[in-house]
């Protein structure tokens, strides 16, 4: 088993970003690829005022988010991967982007190489069908946000082998995360309920149930969860809620993965929660996770 | 806001002592209704009183309709529940149901009752399975199903919602904590107002109630 040193985090939005300062706090050698130089500097910018924070905080040692950030590198240029042990990618959710992504890495990227999908909702099993080194490919969905949160769900495809599983379930807990082992189905275990659920809270306030304030207040109380489902939902976003529930209904037909009507409409409204000031409830900021 | 209780059968939302019950007194102006023949009682016309600023109804899976009408009735009239999960303590949460004729007045007044003893008032329409029920039962069911299926241990699915969501406990060691055969009943009642599949009780759920029903342990 060849030691992982260095690794790849493809896409710098806010899942990718999360996943990037996780990896390089490691100690790894951090290459963040992204079409978009811009979106890279963001990157950047979000990682390292996160760290300076973590060690305003006393959570890191002084000079400890600069020595960091050192071990990350930006680029635009796949070629730039080509050193990687371990290639975690945290593009858009859709396949085909996926397979062109994996088959480009294939060609640049030596044999030992590990392909990890940040995937929530798309099967590792057909990822992996494109990749052109389905053995090596596994999954492995960090929760957002990901700097911040500790579970990763790990999935073996139908053909990843279980020496490549093993070096990835490694690599992971040395991270710092802590995996759990889940089957290759939609959504994995998180979405899987977690999607559904929001769903059926959001279709509670449409049905005049009872108001925003009231289910959080209820949930909350009786079940001990640190955010109402809305709360959790503002933050998520409407428009991410629709992308979700399209992507697990689109899977698995069944009716609580649905859409609900009424997301499409804060969508149309511009309601789409934290992002835009208000959602299901009204904020006065709009500042990232962990920020 | 002065009330008296009057109590006809056993209690689920107040099975032992607590401030709520200490803090009533015979003369009171509102009344609460507690106990699983609560409804029932009011039916029978035990308190009927329209002078009252509040008058609160127990009620356990039914909805408050059963007992004052859907469509027109008591203005002071409001049902309530405290949620409980099976064999655990009742929590602090009231759901208090309104109709669409009640007096915003009457649930006011009920809502500060209970919060003068230390309980959260979550006030909703009148739907089978208020809040919570409504909401936790399918997600128990999908639960015990997946866990059938395979999805994860139950150990790694309890942990994967846990550190994913920061719940307190995983679903599947909360059911079998506070007794599967509760969910069983919850869920099945749920099912038959509701009709939908979600709602139909989990197999975990209904073997847990037949070994339950013939008392095996």
């Amino acid at each position: 088993m060849s030691e992982i040193k260095t690794v790849g985090v493809v896409g710098s939005g806010t899942m990718g970003t999360g996943i990037a300062i996780v990896v390089a706090r490691a100690g790894l050698k951090t290459i963040v690829l992204d079409a978009r130089q811009d979106a890279l500097d963001r990157a950047r910018e979000q990682a390292a005022a996160f760290l300076a924070k973590s060690v305003a905080r006393g959570k890191l040692a002084a000079g400890q988010d600069e020595a960091i950030m050192a071990q990350w590198q930006g680029t635009t240029q796949v070629q730039d991967l080509k050193e990687c042990d371990l290639v975690i990618e945290a593009v858009f959710e859709d396949l085909g982007v996926k397979h062109d992504l994996l088959s480009k890495l294939d060609k640049v990227c030596p044999p030992h190489t590990i392909f990890a999908s940040n995937t929530s909702t798309i099967s590792i099993t057909e990822i992996a069908g494109g990749s052109g080194r389905a053995d090596r490919v596994v999954g492995m969905h960090f929760c957002l946000p990901a700097q911040l949160m500790k579970l990763v769900e790990m999935s073996p495809g139908l053909a990843t082998s279980e020496e490549a599983f093993a070096q990835a379930w490694a690599f992971c807990e040395a991270l710092g995360q802590k995996p759990v082992k889940t089957r290759d189905t939609p959504g994995f275990i998180l979405n899987y309920f977690l999607i559904p659920w929001h769903n059926d809270v959001i279709n509670l306030v449409d049905q005049g149930v009872a108001e925003p304030a009231d289910i959080d207040l209820a949930v909350k109380t009786a079940l001990g969860y640190p955010l109402g489902p809305l709360e959790l939902l503002d933050m998520v976003g409407m428009d991410t809620q629709k992308l979700l529930s399209d992507a697990m209904h689109g899977l698995t037909h069944e009716p609580r993965a649905a859409c609900p009507p009424l997301v499409k409409r804060m969508i149309g409204a511009g309601k789409l929660g934290r992002k835009s000031g208000s959602g299901f409830h009204a904020y006065g900021d709009n500042k990232i996770f962990g920020a | 806001m002065s009330y008296q209780i009057i109590q006809r059968g056993e209690s689920l939302s107040f099975p032992d002592a607590h401030d709520f019950l200490k803090a009533a007194s015979g003369q009171g102006e509102g009344a609460v209704l507690i106990g699983g023949d609560a409804g029932q009682a009011w039916r029978e016309g035990v308190e009927r009183a329209a002078g009252r600023p509040f008058i609160a109804i127990e009620l356990d899976t039914e909805c408050l309709g059963l007992h004052i009408g859907d469509d027109d009735g008591p203005a002071n009239v409001v049902g309530f529940a405290r949620f409980r999960l099976g064999d655990d303590a009742p929590t602090a949460l009231v759901e208090l149901v309104k109709k669409p004729f009640t007096d915003a007045a009457a649930v006011q007044a009920a809502r500060a009752a209970f919060e003068a003893a230390g309980l959260k008032v979550a006030v909703c329409n009148d739907f089978p399975g208020r809040i919570l029920n409504r909401l936790v039962r399918p997600y128990y069911n999908a639960a015990l199903r997946r866990l059938d299926e395979g999805l994860a241990t139950a150990a790694d699915l309890d942990k994967t919602l846990c550190l994913g969501l920061g719940y307190p406990e995983g679903p599947i060691a909360l059911l079998k904590r506070t007794g599967l055969h509760h969910h069983y009943r919850v869920s099945q009642a749920l099912y038959q107002a509701l009709g939908q599949e979600p709602y139909a009780p989990a197999r975990r759920a209904q073997v847990a109630w037949a070994r339950h029903q013939k008392g095996t342990p």
